[in-house]
């Protein structure tokens, strides 16, 4: 059976030259939690808005394979893209404060989710929407569905934003770091949530996160982004037990102790920040912040497989930290 | 919501009441009035005369305070020109001004908003372009000459419409068009900066994520947002054509409001004057606030501020 979403070879251009993402290739399967994983500006949030097809003007994508079930996305029109979109495939954004239409009241826009691709009347709309605004754990829904966005508060206005996207069952949802304006309890709740429709449902998620504590909860299999690329790629057992890209390792390393540590706390205390990829670039994009990078590294970046399922984008052997502790 | 109509509303009160002290300063310091209403037959005499029946010997204070305490009780008094109340006159011409003056914003609005969207939409490209440039021609174009063109072409040449005049309902379609056309440049632009700001938004970006169609994003979730400013300024415009249509309706010798206005400042048939100004100074007020009202309509948190 094919994967609900598959993606090959992904690249993202801007117009001013900026290359976001370069080659990402990532796989979903039904009922799966594939997680997105990488420090601020690597491309996770532009990868995911070129599958949904919604990048910003000037923008150009391109892709070897871009699949949602048998549907090739790339040759897909806009009119049947929008049919999909917020339907099967549906996605949270990154910018909750913002991405509620402020002239508008919840009730209204959750509603509208849903019948645009269902013949449902309005109230029914509004009752499915109060449903799920419960299931988000938002109390008094009936009260909410008629307030609107400026009157929540940004973890509100990122559980409509969850519950929104919920409104017709997807069976891919994209959420791009969903939980990070919610406190414990109710990051809590809605990773339950989202569990409990890929059991029943079979939802395939894609999650963006830093939180590599989500990561270990959530994951199946993580794909770790670095200046545009999947720089490793494994099972979330493999990848926490056998993190072979230098930059995973850097990542792993800063992972907080539990009951220590801050939970909105960016990955990667790694030092340096993320280049900015022009057009013209070749090589490794972590070379410069990486302690074992040699002149090699400014040519190319070879793609290696440390174990079956598991491949990583680095010049070093598969058991070169092995060999390093020994 | 309510405070911040009753500021809005004490604010344009403020703004009228200079508005008629300034004016009819103006008015006085004009010349004598009593020597041009008289007439350039009249004797020394008969001007002293005058001077004293219409109150002009007194201090201007007074006479302003008479004149506010006067039209505060709904009396305006009498034109000198046509020895007639002044409401009333007003009142006759009002009609022709008001149907000129909403005719025109409407064709504006019709024409300003399909085009500011369609440049928003296309913006940078070879349409928003085309675009931009008729309306930087139609803003270069003086309302007089626009005015003699269309009768000159439509008028004579095609005998289409009427040149002068309303006897019928299409007497105003000419002068509704030259009067849109001075507010079209400055609607579109409107609607276009605040349709491209609006499309760019995340909550556009959520909208398309929903899979809605583009008529309503355009339509619901854009242009809902970017109405405002355009709500605020066609008040304004609306305001200008009630006033301002003196050129046009002196084109096509309409006899309305503004004609009257041009006709008793230069006779200096000073009770007009100050009884035009005045109301156009109600009609500034009222279509402020109207335009607030609206906005606080498009906006909800205008609405709770
Ligand atoms: N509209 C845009 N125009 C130009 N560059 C952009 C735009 N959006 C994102 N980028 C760039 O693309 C890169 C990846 O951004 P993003 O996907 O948002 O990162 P993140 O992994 O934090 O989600 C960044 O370098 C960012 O500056
Ligand atoms: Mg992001």
């Amino acid at each position: 059976m094919n994967a609900v979403l598959e993606v090959a070879n992904l690249r993202v251009a801007f117009a001013n030259g900026t290359q976001a993402v370069r080659g990402v290739s990532l796989k979903v399967e039904r009922g799966e939690t594939h997680c997105l994983v990488g420090e601020s500006g690597c491309g996770k949030s532009v990868s995911s808005l070129a599958v949904m097809n919604l990048l910003a003007r000037g923008a150009t994508r391109s892709a070897d394979v871009l699949r949602f079930h048998d549907t090739d996305l790339m040759k897909l029109s806009e009119r049947h893209m929008a049919a999909l979109r917020g339907d099967k495939l549906a996605m949270i954004f990154q910018e909750p404060m913002t991405s509620l239409n402020p002239a508008y009241t919840i009730g209204s826009q959750m509603a509208e989710a849903l019948t645009r691709h269902r013949r449902v009347s309005r109230a029914k709309a509004l009752d499915r929407a109060a449903e799920l605004l419960g299931r988000v754990g938002i109390t008094a829904p009936g009260m909410r569905l008629a307030q609107y966005p400026h009157q929540l508060s940004g973890g509100l206005r990122q559980r409509v934003m969850i519950a929104m996207a919920l409104m017709c069952d997807p069976e891919l949802l994209i959420a791009d770091e969903p939980t990070t304006a919610l406190d414990v309890t109710v990051q809590a709740q809605i990773l339950r949530l989202l569990q409990s429709l890929q059991r029943e449902l079979g939802l395939a998620l894609l999650l963006i996160t830093h939180d590599l504590g989500i990561v270990a909860r959530m994951a199946q299999r993580v794909s770790v982004m670095y200046a545009g690329e999947v720089v490793e790629s494994a099972s979330a057992e493999a990848l926490f037990a056998q993190p072979t890209h230098p930059y995973t390792r850097g990542l792993l390393a800063c992972i907080p102790i539990p009951g220590a540590s801050r939970r909105d706390e960016p990955l990667g205390s790694i030092p340096g920040v993320v280049p900015r990829i022009g057009p013209d670039f070749q090589g490794c994009g972590f070379r410069d912040r990486c302690a074992h990078a040699a002149p090699i590294c400014a040519q190319v970046a070879p793609l290696q497989h440390a174990a079956p399922g598991h491949d990583y984008l680095c010049r070093l052997p598969p058991d070169w930290s092995a060999a390093e502790a020994a | 919501m309510l405070q911040f109509l009753l500021r809005r509303a004490l604010l344009a009160v403020l703004v009228c009441l200079t508005v008629l002290v300034v004016s009819f300063v103006l008015t006085r310091l004009s010349g004598d009035l009593a020597i041009s209403i008289a007439g350039p037959n009249a004797t020394a005499e008969d001007i002293a005369t005058i001077r004293q029946n219409y109150g002009l010997d007194r201090p201007l204070v007074v006479q302003f305070l008479d004149w506010a305490a006067h039209a505060a009780r709904g009396d305006l008094g009498s034109s000198y020109l046509y020895h007639a109340p002044v409401a009333g006159l007003i009142a006759d011409r009002l009609p022709i001004t008001l149907t000129l003056g909403l005719s025109g914003l409407a064709i504006a609005l019709l024409v300003a908003i399909p085009l500011g969207i369609l440049s928003a939409m296309h913006e940078g490209t070879v349409i928003d372009r085309g675009i931009g440039l008729v309306a930087l021609i139609g803003q270069a174009m003086p309302s007089f000459w626009l005015g003699l063109v269309l009768i000159i072409v439509v008028g004579l040449k095609l005998q289409w419409l009427p040149i002068s005049g309303v006897d019928t309902w299409e007497g105003y379609i000419m002068p509704a068009i030259v009067l849109a056309f001075s507010a079209i440049p400055a609607l579109m632009r409107l609607t276009r900066a605040g349709m491209i700001d609006a499309l760019a938004s995340d909550y556009i970006r959520t909208a398309r994520a929903k899979g809605l169609r583009t008529a309503r994003i355009v339509l619901k979730h854009a242009l809902r947002n970017a109405a405002m400013p355009v709500v605020s300024v066609a008040a304004v415009q609306l305001g200008f054509m009630l006033g301002g249509s003196i050129v046009i309706e002196a084109v096509f010798a309409l006899h309305g409001v503004g004609y009257l206005a041009w006709e008793s400042i230069s006779k200096n048939d000073f009770p007009v004057v100050q009884a035009v100004v005045l109301f156009l100074a109600i009609v500034y007020i009222g279509l402020t606030l109207a335009a607030d009202m609206m906005n606080a309509v498009l906006d909800p948190r205008l609405r709770s501020a």
